[in-house]
This record gives C-alpha cells, structure tokens and sequence, in this order.
C-alpha cells in the first residue's frame, strides 16, 4: 500500500507495515533533553530501573535554555546535566554551542530518523525527513535507557504549495499563514506533511522554520521529502553520507490535502496571545514595540540573519526599541561574523547575545516590562511567555522584524526591501 | 470514584499557563515550584484547591511546551483528574506518563464549584451540583495500560519493556 512520510518511516524504525492509527513500537535514533527538561529527565532516569544508556553516542544533553545561567539555581541544573554526561557517556552540548534544535539539524539528525526530545520543537528536525517529536521527560528517560518508544502512527495533512513568494515573504510567513488558516489545534495529533513546487525550491533554513512551528498547529510531526537540497545542506555540514532520499508514495492516504499559494501570502503576523491569531503585518500598522527579537530555533540562522542584516544595512534602529539578536549556534554565529553580519547588526544599535533561546522563554537575556510589546521570530506568543503575564507578544519573519527595529512600529518589510 | 470541587478555566489553557518558564530555576525545587501552578491562569488556585478536585478546561488543554512540570504540579496540588473538551497531544501525554488521568468529555456545563463525581471504570462524570451525567471518551489501550500501572516508569519497572 502506498505511504505517507510518516508511515514511510515508522514502517522501517518498527519493522513493521505501519499504517495510520497503529501502534508501532520505534527504534530511536537521536534522544535529547534541554537544560529545562533535563534534570528531571536524568532524574527519572536515576531513580527508575534503568542503569545504561541505550546508545550513549545519540543521547544528547543540551545547555541551551538558560546559557549562560543568570542565578545559582540553573547553574545547579547545568551541573546535574554535566555529571550525568560524564557518567553515562552521553554528549553534552555546552553553553554557546547553541540551541538543541538547530545543532541537531546541523550535526545529528538524518532523513528517515526517529528522534524524540524533550522539547516540543524537536519537530524542527522534520525539515530533514526526521520523524521528529517532542516529548516529557519520563518517555525520554525511557528512550535513554531502551533505545526504543512507542507511538500512534499519526494521521497526515498534506500542504501543498505552489507558486513563488514574493519580496519580502517567506516561509515563516506561510507557516503563520496555516496556523491562522488551520488553528492551534487544526492539527493536533497528526502529521503535517509538506509538498510542491515552492516547497521543493525552498532552501533547508525555509524547511526548519516550518517544520518547526508544526506544533503550533498541535501537530506530532513536520515532514519534509529528503532530496537534493537535503543532499547538498548534509554535504555542507560533512554529513554527507548521512543522506539518504526519502519520498512519499504516489497514491499515499492523507486525511485532509490543503493547497496554498505562496504568491498570495504576505507578511504575516501573529498577535497576542496566541500563534493563530494572525493579521497581515500591513493591517498592526502604527502598533508599537518596545523589543525586536531575531533568532530562536525558528529563525536564528544564517539565512535570516543574512535577510535581517541586509534590511538594517547602515541604518539605525528606532531609539524606542530594544533590537536582540540571538544566533541559533556558534556555527551561525561565526558565519555571521565571517559575513559581516554582526557588524552591521552593531552598528545599527543591535544586542548581541549568544547562541540559545535568548529571551523566548521568559528565563533571561530580555524579560519584558509591564505593558511592553515585543516582535519576535520564535515561535510563541502565549501570555506570560516571555517572563511578563502583563506584556504582549507579536510573533514574525526576520524581514518583518527588521523593518519594525527601523520604525519601533510593526512595519510590512515590502516598504523597506 | 473520584469526588472533588470543579476548577474551571476556559480554553487554550497552555503549559505557560500552567507553569511558566520564568520558573525555570524553580525545577529542581518541585514543592517551590507546585505553589505558582496555574498561576497565570488563576493566581488564587493554588491557594483554594483541594485534595481529589478537579482542573476543568475547554479546548486544546496544556498546548505548548514539552515540560512535565505542567501535569506534575497539577498533580502535586492534589487534583485527581483534568476534565477538558480536548487536550494537547504532549501534554495528554506527559500526564498519562505520571498516572494522572484525564478526560475528555464536553465540559461546557460544568461550572467553577460544581461538585463532580467521576468514575474510571464507568467513564461517567456526575456534577451534583447542576444534576447532569456525561459519558468521556476512552482513553486508547496503550495509555490506559500506563496509567493503570500508576505512570510510564512504573510500568517499565514492572514490565521492563514496552508490552502493548
């Protein structure tokens, strides 16, 4: 019978014939926690009867979250997870590595992977053709030490896009596009699986960012097709006899097709507090911000540093905005400095803060002001979110974001590109 | 059977909600950190729920992020079960891994207060206060095996493998 992405990959990872709705039982092939999921997966894993890693060499301790820890407390955790490394043999992934998801995709995951994180964005890697899920820490210490886990093989959406974008828009504008379209549950327990024409021309940067707002529709994983553009990325990063072409079959089963046309998105905003509240960026007009984010797991790399940057070219930034820059890895860093990136992020007025999450998640490096708006290209705009319940949170593209640091209003990057 | 008070929140009830990641530092301290759940949702709710009451919500309960901390402080408040029109895949999840149940049943009738009887077994919900019975959905065998075992690690404990 023909498959889907999704039932492509558990169908081998369980030895089986696995169809949508089974129960299959997976090889795992990448594990990891972050330095919020982490000690109490490490401590599940302690007190449970578990002794040995499954596989040491593709289990992965990140220190992302909090890096480097602001208080005592989270240097404690980071402590834990480091012991725990040198104990159990497993990889530890250091402050100013990165965030867990954009070294994943640069270093570990591979087409046709099971990999389970404790992190809801692991879906990131799907952009590869991983099947790739979130998860709590007890299935992740249970993923540690059997190297196997269970799942419902998911239902799949098929997203089909044709048609070229315009200036300006990008992948992260079609992705709050869908959620807007589909809602923060449209999708929830199914896979979204991505084809067409303007998806099979998109750069790998394009994939990440959409596979990783998956989940923003509730959806378990993003899948895209392994092919050339995987092919060339993997060989980029010295991975390249880590590919291997992945396609759905022809005559594949989807729940539900949903046609885009990519020629007629614009950009796009989320508005508070939720990731489906969407408005193209030209109707918040005159909206005020106080912070621009540009980084994240959903767009810190090189290619949104790159859009962003040339926006803010030998320009300054508005005086009533906090314009932060957050690199999603030390790779991307360093290419961004090696392109003169950072530079003219400085010289606009720019923070540079290292490679992680940066302020995303409320812990650091950014916290907002009773009242404050801030426009950020991560993925989450729930109340409270990032360390305020009294602050609002736009979500958007690197090009949008650029553009409001410029005017300290929520500004369509179509009037400045 | 389970008895308790309804707390009743509305929809889209996230993890942030629940336990915000400016607790972060909090993490490895849970009675420190079980005293803000839902904080950003009710901020008196930990202060007024009991032993064996019930969290109420509507759609898309505990969407968001993947961190366990969320059912965890939920259960360390004493809640017997989540009741909610419908729940967040990782969240459903992570609960069930901790032996908490929850339900799915159309809570659009259940009012903050309402007194609730719930049993497992019959998948009914009684409110007492308003006189209603609703039926809730079957939690799927895989899930019901982990949570009669008292959570995931249990389980494995037990069986030593997945045995589904």
């Amino acid at each position: 019978m023909p498959k889907t992405l999704a039932e492509k990959i558990l169908s081998e990872k369980s030895g089986g014939d696995a169809k949508a709705g089974d129960i299959v039982i997976a090889k795992v092939d990448l594990a990891f926690v972050q330095d919020t999921t982490g000690p109490l997966t490490v401590r599940t894993f302690q007190s449970s009867s578990m002794t040995e890693l499954a596989n040491p060499e593709r289990t992965i301790l990140f220190i992302d979250h909090a890096a480097p820890s602001p208080n005592s407390a989270l240097s404690n955790d980071h402590i834990l997870l480091r012991d725990f490394s040198r104990q159990s043999g497993c990889i530890l992934s250091d402050a100013g590595d990165g965030v867990c998801h954009q070294i994943v995709a640069e270093a570990y995951a591979r087409p046709s992977d099971v990999i389970v994180g404790a992190d809801s964005h692991t879906v990131t890697a799907g952009g590869l053709g991983a099947f790739a899920t979130g998860m709590g820490s007890s299935d992740v210490a249970v993923a540690f030490g059997l190297g196997r886990t269970w799942l419902r093989v998911p239902e799949s959406y098929k997203i089909d896009v044709t048609g070229d974008f315009q200036k300006g828009v990008s992948a992260k504008d079609l992705i709050l596009h869908l959620i807007g379209k589909i809602g923060a549950d449209g999708a929830t327990y199914k896979a979204l699986e991505f084809h067409g024409s303007a998806i099979e021309k998109m750069s790998m940067s394009g994939r990440f960012t959409i596979a990783n707002m998956a989940v923003e529709a509730g959806a378990k994983v993003g899948l895209f097709a392994s092919d050339e553009t995987t092919k060339k990325y993997l060989e980029a990063e010295g991975r390249g006899n880590d590919y291997k072409p992945l396609a759905a079959d022809a005559g594949a089963v989807y729940e539900k097709t949903i046609i885009i046309n990519a020629a007629g998105l614009e950009p796009t905003v989320s508005k508070p507090h939720t990731v489906d509240n969407t408005a193209p960026a030209r109707e918040l007009k005159g909206t005020k911000i106080q912070q621009v984010v540009i980084g994240t797991c959903t767009n810190g790399r090189l290619e949104d540093l790159a859009v962003s940057a040339g926006i803010v070219r030998g320009k300054k930034k508005a005086s009533t905005v906090r314009l932060i820059i957050a690199p999603a890895s030390r790779r991307v860093l360093l290419a961004a400095i090696e392109a003169g990136y950072i530079k003219e992020f400085v010289e606009s007025g720019a923070i540079i803060l290292p490679p992680g999450c940066g302020p995303c998640l409320g812990l650091h490096q950014g916290a907002l002001g009773d009242g404050e708006s801030c426009l950020s290209t991560a993925n989450r705009n729930f109340e409270g979110r990032m360390g305020n319940p009294k602050s609002f949170i736009y979500l958007a593209s690197p090009a949008t974001a650029a553009a409001s640091a410029l005017t300290g209003e929520i500004t369509d990057p179509r009037e400045v590109v | 059977m389970l008895k308790g008070k309804a707390h009743k929140f509305g929809d889209g009830i996230s993890t942030d909600h629940i336990i915000p990641g400016r607790y972060a530092h909090l993490r490895s301290n849970l009675p420190e950190l079980a005293r803000h759940v839902l904080e950003d949702a009710d901020i008196n709710f930990a202060s007024k729920v009991k032993h064996g009451d019930f969290v109420v919500g509507g759609s898309n309960f505990g969407l968001g992020s993947s961190r366990e901390h969320a059912p965890l402080v939920i259960k360390m408040a004493g809640v017997s079960a989540i009741l909610a029109k419908s729940v967040a895949r990782i969240f459903f999840r992570n609960a069930i891994n901790l032996g908490l149940p929850v339900l799915i049943c159309d809570t659009d009738q259940i009012k903050d207060g309402d007194e609730l009887e719930v049993d497992l077994a019959e998948g009914t919900v009684r409110d007492k206060t308003n006189g209603t019975e609703l039926t809730f959905g079957k939690i799927p065998g895989v899930m019901l095996k982990i949570l009669n075992e008292g959570g995931l690690i249990p389980y494995i404990q037990k069986h030593g493998d997945f045995k589904l």
